[in-house]
């Protein structure tokens, strides 16, 4: 089982090459809660700390990304996932701009249990907000892979895969979690790739566009599986847009990059932890002291300003 | 080749001696063990003679799966705790990873029970 201390050591890897550890750990002090988008004019920006958000009084579109809720997951890294995403929902129904919709980045049940579903959707449509999903690999275990499609893909392209648009922004909900090969990571596949040049076809440069799907679209990580082999052929299609922002989860914390006109970010899970990239043996759920676990769980808020160029993103945990 | 899931394995020893009891198997119906913790197969490359039924056991805090390669065998989700068995009966060299974690992978080299590993 891996388990791994933040405070004590690298978890015996014993690796110091890597992403810089003190930078990740930086970016886990502030994960674990919510990611607060706001969309200025084409740019995504992270606005740092919710306070800071409000502060800026963000106006066009705001909508909210959660990540993760791993419904039925019981294990010492957290026994009552369904608690903790209530909390977080209840974060999300106390804030002071009430976002347009919400976006779920996957992993929404552990085993993709008909109950574990039923959970997810009554705690989280208590939130009273449209929510739009894409799988993450644990919702799509069932033998059929039946559950997921029957519930939030009715609408979707082949394994889940959609887009839609809100006050001018194109919003592309991608699938990288089905049909993965051996030693590879996540995927999106030939027929995904050739929906999205269709889709993204026709559509002005100035259009701001938001990706969203479950692993990172980035290389966060190979040797654990923290990335999609065919990223770069999506990326290049969005290469000519001004402003394209990534959402994802898959790695339970907040890491964020820019690289040109794209802003990648990733959202904390609701249920647990994971250890930062090669700092523990294994990215298995972190078990860390009980009153630090919602210090690293949250929720995502993200506000669309139009006239500006960035989107405003707070991430916003469940304890301080 | 036979297809057994965690549960029924006991079961499916004890049938086949009664049924087979008289049948020219192989002499030992071997029995080994892959276990899955920290995302990983240990020990990730296994040698078996043919009739060896394998058993994974998931140790780890998160589900795993096993699936061959070329789909020769596959298991359900494993949760912590869950068992999955495979009776290799041919000869051949048996890729396997985690249709969760692909990044997780394990091979299965079945031996001839003379020893010699056939062609695959």
């Amino acid at each position: 089982m891996s388990q791994y201390d933040p405070d004590h050591g690298d978890g015996g890897a014993g690796r110091q090459d890597g992403p810089n550890r003190r930078k990740i750990l930086e970016c886990m002090t502030w994960a674990g809660t919510g990611v607060l988008w706001t969309i200025a004019g084409g740019v995504p920006r992270g606005m740092g700390i919710m306070g800071e958000a409000m502060a800026a009084e963000p106006a066009g579109l705001t909508f909210l990304q959660i990540s993760d809720s791993h419904m039925g997951f019981d294990k010492p890294a957290n026994p009552n996932v369904n608690g903790t995403l209530e909390e977080a929902i209840g974060k999300i129904k106390a804030l002071p701009v009430k976002p347009a919709f919400m976006i779920h980045t996957g992993d929404i049940t552990h085993l993709s249990k008909p109950a574990e579903f039923d959970d997810a959707e009554r705690i989280i449509s208590q939130a009273r907000l449209d929510v739009h999903y894409v799988p993450g690999e644990h919702d799509i275990i069932d033998e059929e892979v039946k559950l997921y499609r029957e519930r939030y893909g009715r609408n979707a392209k082949g394994s889940g895969w959609y887009s839609f648009d809100a006050n001018g922004v194109h919003f592309v909900g991608l699938v990288n979690v089905a049909n993965l090969k051996a030693g590879g990571q996540g995927s999106l596949g030939a027929e995904q790739l050739a929906w999205l040049a269709d889709d993204l076809k026709g559509r002005t440069a100035s259009t701001p566009v938001v990706v969203f799907a479950h692993i990172p679209l980035w290389a966060v990580y190979p040797t654990w599986g923290w990335g999609t082999e065919d990223s770069a052929q999506a990326l290049d299609q969005l290469k000519r847009f001004g402003s394209v922002t990534v959402l994802n989860g898959h790695i339970h914390q907040v890491m964020q990059k820019v690289e040109g006109g794209v802003t990648f970010h990733t959202a904390c899970s609701t249920a647990f932890p994971q250890p930062a990239p090669g700092s523990a043996p294994s990215p298995g759920p972190m078990k860390v002291a009980d009153d630090k676990l919602r210090t690293l769980l949250g929720i995502s808020d993200v506000t669309f300003k139009p006239g500006q160029q960035r989107l405003a993103i707070v991430d916003q945990q469940l304890k301080s | 080749m036979t297809r057994t899931i965690a549960r029924g394995v006991l079961a499916a020893t004890f049938a086949a001696a009664i049924f087979l009891a008289a049948a020219p198997l192989p002499a030992r119906a071997a029995e080994t063990e892959v276990k899955i913790d920290n995302f990983t197969f240990s020990p990730e490359r296994l040698t078996v003679k043919a009739g060896t039924t394998v058993t994974w056991i998931n140790e780890d805090d998160i589900p795993h799966t096993v699936a061959s390669s070329t789909k020769a065998f596959k298991s359900k989700a494993l949760d912590t705790d869950d068992k999955y068995a495979f009776t290799f009966t041919t000869p051949g060299v048996y890729q396997y990873f985690c249709s969760l974690h692909p990044h997780m992978t394990g091979t299965i080299v079945v031996e001839a029970v003379t020893g010699e590993l056939a062609p695959h």
